[in-house]
């Protein structure tokens, strides 16, 4: 049985396992306590049962559970990693290298660091989404801090080459920082391998609680440090006061072990099913790919549909919540600044959905998706007078538009 | 944002959607908005001797309050006078509409849209061109 409205917005944020609700569930009640009260059975117990999440996460990235710094989600994290190696290495230079693609608690974070007078390159993207490795190399300064390139991107899913940046950045002594936040619990991430110094991800993207996620902080090889940008009692190794969101915490963990042990499983059947929606919409004519088609993450899927406005098409499927990159919301009307940075025609941009599935997305959800998606594009093409313009073979770049 | 009932009235079960033959000289096009916006109207009137708008179609790539203000401007064209529809104001549609701020801009691209088809009209009529419609540059 279909329940309705079905959720293909699993980029957005994932439903949380039931799993991970019932691990937290005593946290909330009967161990109440703070994990750094040191001399009571309260303290001792919230303290053990923050370790014990430690370890499930460290599993799951291949770290050290020390290197976890606990923060209120990935935006927090980016926030602390960035502006905390800018403040803690600023005698040793003041550049960041970042590319045009990543999330805006990444941009935003850079543009505040600028205004601190640092320096930030941000490299362009070819039309497929990945940074081109040579221009990251020559972008390199004897000023450069920092390289923060995320693993995989939310909106269109490509996933960038980690590990070649990973190893430029060790040879020439630069830290490198991924927003990892669509990736980690996904595809397998490995500090270690990956060459990672630091890592920001959320509880909320991997079937864990809101409000909670980490940042990775490396302890060796070499050893990181940040500047906390919250003062306070000195928790997590003074790089971020507060008292620990201990049910938060457990729920991370938990949901991070269910990840790891079930990764391999719940891959395999979401890009099937991912890659079953993706083949039949885009035998509709006039219908593209956004993005890289090999290196991305497995659950995602972002399709444009030419003549068609993204957000018109949404309403036409309103029994579906997906994304779209057309923003006719935003006062600015701007697209989705992703797929423009891709290279890609406002127009294009403009008719883009992205589709995001889950370990709980169903092959008949999937199935209705088709159809009704299908369906909408087709009704809308017969109103759309740039489609009727198309068929009869009219050059819509010829057309001097009268825009508003 | 929710969109009002009569929005989605309009979105689900569009009035006058089609094409009229542009090369006629008592049928006037009016092609508005732009691809890269997001948003594109093509509203067309026949008018008959009397000035009487008798017929009114339309095609709009955009939202779905684009589509409806753009529905809703046919049907309240059909039967009006070509001064009486130049009389029609974007504020009336919002009104109709309960358009949230946001989408006003759809309401401006109708009452464009309406401009633009009556001032293809007129000239192919040898009029006097109207002057300058809101501008929204």
């Amino acid at each position: 049985m279909l329940k309705f409205p079905i959720y293909l917005d699993n980029n957005a944020t994932t439903p949380m396992d039931p799993r991970v609700l019932e691990a937290m569930l005593p946290y909330f009640t009967n161990q109440f306590g703070n994990a750094a009260s040191r001399n009571h059975a309260f303290g001792w117990a919230a303290e053990e049962a923050v370790d014990y999440a430690r370890e499930q996460i460290a599993a799951l990235i291949n770290c050290n559970p020390k290197e976890l710094i606990f923060t209120s989600g990935a935006t927090e994290s980016d926030n602390l990693a960035i502006k905390g190696v800018f403040e803690m290495y600023a005698s040793k230079g003041n550049h960041i290298i970042t590319a045009t693609t990543e999330h805006k608690a990444v941009l935003d974070t850079c543009k505040h660091i600028e205004k601190l007078g640092g320096q930030v390159t941000y490299l362009q993207v070819n039309s497929e989404g990945l940074i081109n490795l040579e221009e990251l190399e020559a972008a390199i300064t004897d000023k450069t801090i920092l390289i923060a390139i995320m693993y995989g991107n939310n909106e269109v899913g490509v996933v960038q080459p980690i590990r070649e940046i990973g190893r430029i950045a060790k040879k020439h002594g630069v830290l490198f920082f991924s927003d990892a936040t669509q990736a980690v619990g996904k595809i397998p991430v490995d500090v270690e391998a990956d060459g990672i110094d630091l890592m920001a991800f959320s509880g909320h993207k991997m079937y864990g609680p809101k409000g909670v996620g980490a940042l990775y902080v490396r302890r060796k090889n070499p050893r990181v440090k940040v500047t906390a940008q919250m003062d306070g009692g000195g928790h997590e190794r003074g790089m971020r006061s507060g008292t620990l969101n201990v049910p938060g915490i457990v729920g991370l963990g938990k949901a991070a072990e269910i990840c790891r042990t079930d990764m391999a499983s719940d891959t395999a059947r979401i890009i099937a099913m991912r890659d079953r929606l993706e083949t039949e919409l885009l035998q509709m004519e006039e219908s593209y790919l956004n993005g890289n088609k090999e290196s991305r993450l497995p659950h995602v899927s972002n399709i444009s549909f030419k003549y068609v406005e993204g957000e018109g098409l949404m309403m036409g499927v309103k029994d579906i919540a997906v994304s779209s990159g057309s923003a006719c919301t935003s006062a600015s009307l701007e697209p989705s600044y992703v797929l423009k940075a891709m290279g890609m025609s406002d127009d294009l941009a403009h008719s883009s959905l992205r589709f995001g599935l889950s370990r709980f997305t169903t092959d008949e959800e999937v199935d209705y998706a088709i159809s009704h998606v299908k369906e909408a594009v087709t009704k809308l093409r017969e109103l759309s007078p740039l489609w009727e313009m198309f068929k009869e073979g009219i050059d819509l770049d010829s057309v001097e538009w009268a825009e508003h | 944002m929710a969109y009002s009932d009569k929005v989605i009235d309009h979105y689900s079960n569009p009035r006058n959607v089609g094409t009229l033959d542009k090369s006629k000289t008592n049928v006037g096009t009016g092609l508005v908005g732009a691809p890269e916006c997001g948003d594109v109207m093509r509203l067309q009137i026949e008018v008959d001797e009397n000035q009487v708008i008798t017929d009114a179609k339309f095609k709009t790539f955009g939202c779905g309050s684009a589509i409806a203000s753009s529905s809703l401007a046919t049907e309240w064209l059909k039967g009006k006078t070509v001064d009486e529809a130049l009389a029609i104001d974007n504020m009336e549609i919002v009104e109709e509409l309960a358009l949230p701020p946001v989408k006003i801009h759809c309401s401006v691209l109708a009452e464009d849209a309406i401009k633009s088809a009556i001032n293809d009209y007129r000239v192919k009529n040898g009029l006097e061109p109207l002057v300058e419609a809101k501008s929204h540059h």
